[in-house]
């Protein structure tokens, strides 16, 4: 069985999907912040910890564009979270098995 | 032609509009801040705030070009323009966020939430979005 990717698009200081996909996502999983949910990639913010905590055993990941229209481009992301293009999005899914949206 | 303008005593009214969502996610930041440019226009005292993921909308450096949404993070600028001059943003939640004052596209005033709790409790109107 092939791991799966999940897909976090709200900002975690908004909603509680980010929180919800660390709760259930196995390990092993790939976690894609995209839209809102790359918020939660800024290194200095509160709940940075939510994701160093699981970066042991899930590989995380942020989508650039969103990043860059943000203006999160010029601040520290976590150690660790590859940013990835859309292409790089497509490889993802198309190497994973189930995608799990948290919308 | 009747002058509008001079008929009548002037009744100025305190219009605070409380930003509380993140830019791009959805259009609540956009509607928000057309509304108080639009509002400007009629002489009354405004001012805006930013709370929450409200702060989010004033990051400096957004560039837009490859999710083909507008970037409307310089518009903040024109607010000036307006005379809207009292701009408020929440410091705890710049603060939790990772961000610093030195990060916002426009120059405001950061306010502890006690602070903006007073300010906020001064308002005639309160609009939120």
């Amino acid at each position: 069985m092939s791991s799966m990717l999940h897909i976090v698009n709200k900002s975690p200081f908004d909603r509680n999907a980010l929180d919800s996909c660390l709760r259930l996502a196995g390990s092993g999983s790939a976690i894609l912040l995209i839209e809102d949910g790359v918020y939660a990639a800024v290194a200095k913010a509160a709940q940075a910890d939510k994701i160093t905590g699981r970066m042991g055993d899930c590989s995380f990941y942020a989508l650039g564009p969103d990043i860059a229209a943000r203006g999160l481009s010029d601040i520290s992301l976590i150690d660790g979270i590859q940013v990835v293009d859309y292409e790089g999005f497509v490889d993802l899914v198309a190497e994973h098995g189930a995608t799990q949206s948290w919308l | 032609m009747e002058d509008f303008d001079d008929d009548g005593p002037e009744i100025i009214k305190r219009f605070m509009y409380v930003n509380r969502r993140a830019p791009y996610g959805t259009i609540y930041a956009l509607e928000c801040l057309e509304v108080v440019l639009v509002a400007a226009a009629f002489d009354q005292d405004v001012s805006v705030v930013f709370v929450d993921d409200g702060v989010c909308q004033l990051k400096k450096n957004q560039d837009t070009t490859e999710i083909g949404m507008k970037n409307f993070s310089r518009t903040y600028g024109a607010l000036d323009d307006y005379d809207v001059e009292k701009i408020y943003v929440e410091k705890e939640s710049l603060e939790a966020r990772g961000l610093t004052v030195d990060d916002l596209v426009i120059p405001v005033e950061v306010v502890a939430a006690a602070q903006l709790q007073v300010i906020m409790a001064q308002q005639d109107v309160v609009i939120s979005s």
